[in-house]
């Protein structure tokens, strides 16, 4: 069979929709955004019409996903790692409600932090629900695992974490292509409580959760995603989890690896298999992309027995992706390094598109707030983000989806005056409402700036929930109608803009000004073009 | 057979075109690939490079290790240095010499180019103004890849074929612009060996 080039993230989606997929949810977020972009531009999936369009935040995605599940299909929910923490009221009970068709969760982690504000481990979470993780090594154990979990899901009727890291989710490899799959039959889950977590019934599906415990951890020992490889040099045995086996590998191409390996690729941890290889070894080399999870389970607190080495004893770094070079130092192998860098060359950051409508609206802001003095910007995550860096030194919060308005509320609660926030329009509708609504209800004098392009700019151009809603979410949730203020951020306009902006400033009460104009990434998009014209924006 | 290369530019500049020619190439000629781009907010406007990796083995890291680099191919000549630790004693070091200036601190063009003319393997050729020539300065990304063409362990035939198919949305035109970029690339790298010959 003719291999597939895919990304680990396009090798999650093809593994789906052949294991019977009938929709996935979820927002954009870097590095799981090309998962549902590829369901979006699958032929397969449009004739099967799998459910792909974008949800508001990863919280609806989540909710959204369980109810599928609900009725008996097989559903799949996508997201970052800091997407987890949106929907991890959803995530942990439905370890708790458990499922009826399959659910799987695909969390994409970015350790080093490429496009994200951390690089927290969603093994974690996984562990923290209780639940089964997946972490593929290579792109075709992306798939195969995608075309599995479902049916592990079901067995169980538990959801079933699939975990990769930025590396995997954006590389490319040969996949081979399973049969397909027919979709699940709708049905309803055979107990009508299954899903009521009133405190009766929650403690009894909690005490059901606990007791699959072992069946959990008897399907890790068993797995085909596991396996223990031996070595003669019994005075280190290694433990290389998902992406950490290609580095260990890679670093052995061309030399022996006398020491056992466990590669490890589901949780929870195969007890048989880590019992082994600790009862063997003198020592034991942890190697994780991300938190040091497994390295920390098998220390303890105490620290007594086998010694463990890894990233908290300072083998390998604390922080940070792993690469074939950092698993090399904790060999002590030689690397032979090329020339290196020369001092001239200088960092590239990235930067604002020349054209950008935010880069308009800084300039207006920088000026209207000149009379005030610096530190009372809180904007939010998204291609605006980058106001903070020079020549705009614009803003001075990105901290999570949404807290542009809240941390501007709080911080004109404590005073400061003026205050005030800058948020996408996607962002606005994936967690600034609720935030605006508190500021709303107390008349807090705030200043909101709703960046809107009418896309979902820095994951790529995906669609914005905001699109010709946004007015009227502003004035449903309560803000004046004179105290929302729309322009079409340009050069030309900048007068104009500072104006309104001193203006709403000034008013002592929350005001919404929107700057208005499409990313100019998406002008080549014609059915967005289209629709921008129709609504009249 | 093995080929690891760094592709370098800045984010917008089509290196991700150039990965997706050759691994169309790769994986027609039933070879292992791995590939690991950049996506997300690098790409706009910041440093991007790509890890490719060929060979006829399976390979095991979607990284290439410092240091083992056959080929850094960069769209972009002061990216072509910043990978240099990357670069095998052995290496050729391909490099477009028109310059990306979107940062305040660019270095002097002459001393970049004086640094790329100081490795002991390198091509350096104006991509742009040769994709200009052959019809479309866009099509620089293509003329680079054919200036290492002749590093790289796949029939130049193979790489054409992924031209076809990967443009082949594109339309006939931009088919054959890419060919010809392709091909006036390949000339500029053979043009120049037999200079230093």
């Amino acid at each position: 069979m003719q291999k597939l080039l895919l990304l680990g993230d396009e090798a999650i989606a093809q593994g789906a929709i052949d294991a019977g997929l009938s929709g996935v949810y979820a927002y954009p977020g870097t590095p799981s955004t090309e998962i549902t972009e590829y369901i979006q531009g699958s032929k397969i999936a449009r004739e099967r019409n799998i459910h792909s369009q974008w949800s508001a935040n990863e919280k609806t995605a989540m909710e959204t996903a369980l109810g599928m599940s609900y009725a008996g299909k097989r559903a799949m929910t996508c997201m970052k790692h800091v997407g987890l923490n949106v929907a991890a009221d959803a995530f942990i009970n439905a370890a708790i409600t458990g499922v009826n068709g399959g659910l799987v969760v695909v969390v994409a982690d970015d350790p080093s932090m490429h496009s994200s504000q951390n690089e927290q481990d969603s093994r974690v979470y996984g562990k923290f629900a209780m639940i089964s993780i997946l972490e593929p090594h290579n792109q075709q154990e992306a798939y195969d695992m995608a075309y599995n979990a479902f049916e592990l899901s079901e067995k169980y009727a538990l959801p079933v974490m699939i975990r990769i890291t930025t590396r995997l989710a954006h590389s490319r490899a040969g996949v081979i292509r399973k049969p397909m799959l027919d979709e699940n039959k709708s049905s309803l889950p055979k107990d009508p409580t299954q899903f009521v977590l009133l405190p009766a019934f929650a403690r009894r599906n909690y005490k059901h959760l606990l007791s699959t415990r072992p069946d959990l951890e008897m399907v890790s020992t068993e797995s085909p995603y596991n396996w223990l490889m031996d070595g003669h040099d019994k005075s280190l045995g290694i433990v290389a989890c998902g992406i950490a086996y290609n580095y260990l590998m890679e670093n052995f191409q061309d030399r022996d690896l006398n020491h056992p390996v466990l590669k490890l690729s589901q949780y929870p941890m195969p007890r048989r298999d880590i019992n082994h290889l600790i009862e063997e070894c003198d020592e034991i080399l942890v190697l994780e992309d991300g938190y040091p999870v497994i390295e920390e389970l098998l220390k303890g607190y105490q620290e007594a027995g086998t010694p463990i080495h890894g990233r908290l004893d300072g083998t390998l770094p604390r922080d940070g992706e792993l690469n074939p070079n950092i698993v090399a130092a904790a060999f002590n192998l030689p690397v032979e390094e090329g020339a290196p860098v020369p001092d001239m060359v200088k960092s590239r950051p990235p930067a604002m598109c020349k054209g950008c409508g935010h880069i308009d609206a800084y300039r207006a802001l920088n000026i209207a707030l000149e009379e005030y003095g610096p530190g009372r910007v809180f904007a939010d995550i998204g291609c605006y983000t980058l106001g903070a860096l020079p020549p705009y030194n614009a803003i001075n919060s990105c901290v999570d989806m949404g807290a542009s308005i809240t941390m501007a509320k709080g911080a004109a609660d404590a005073g400061l005056h003026p205050s005030v926030a800058v948020i996408g329009d996607s962002t606005f509708t994936h967690s600034g409402m609720t935030g605006l609504l508190d500021a709303v209800s107390e008349k807090t004098p705030i200043t909101v700036i709703i960046s809107d392009n009418f896309t979902t700019g820095m994951t790529g151009g995906q669609d914005s929930q905001a699109l010709g809603h946004l007015e009227n979410i502003i004035k449903g949730i309560g803000v004046e109608p004179e105290h929302i203020r729309v322009f079409k951020p340009t050069a030309a306009n900048l007068d104009e803009m500072v104006e309104i902006m001193r203006e709403e400033l000034d008013y002592n009460g929350v005001s919404v000004i929107i700057p208005r104009r499409q990313c100019i990434q998406t002008l080549r998009n014609k059915s967005l073009v289209h629709k921008v014209k129709e609504l009249g924006l | 057979m093995k080929s690891d290369i760094v592709l370098a530019g800045v984010g917008g500049q089509g290196i991700l075109s150039i990965a997706a020619t050759i691994g169309m190439a790769a994986v027609d000629n039933n070879l292992y690939l791995k590939q690991a781009e950049v996506h997300g907010m690098s790409q706009r406007g910041g440093d991007v490079q790509s890890h490719l990796r060929l060979s006829s083995q399976p390979i095991a890291s979607d990284l290439i290790p410092k240091g083992k680099a056959d080929i850094i191919l960069s769209v972009e000549p002061m990216e072509s240095l910043r990978y240099l630790p990357f670069l095998s004693k052995k290496g050729w070091l391909v490099t477009n010499t028109t310059p990306f200036v979107n940062i305040p601190e660019y270095p002097d063009m002459d001393k970049v180019i004086a640094e790329i003319q100081n490795q002991p393997n390198h091509i350096a050729i104006d991509a742009d103004k040769i994709a200009g020539e052959v019809g479309n300065r866009r099509a620089s990304n293509i003329v680079m890849l054919g200036a290492a063409s002749p590093f790289i362990d796949i029939a130049y035939d193979a790489l054409e074929e992924g031209i076809r198919k990967i443009f082949n949305r594109k339309g006939e035109k931009i088919v054959e612009v890419n060919l010809k970029a392709l091909r006036a690339g390949k000339q500029a790298t053979e043009e120049a060996i037999a200079h230093m010959n």
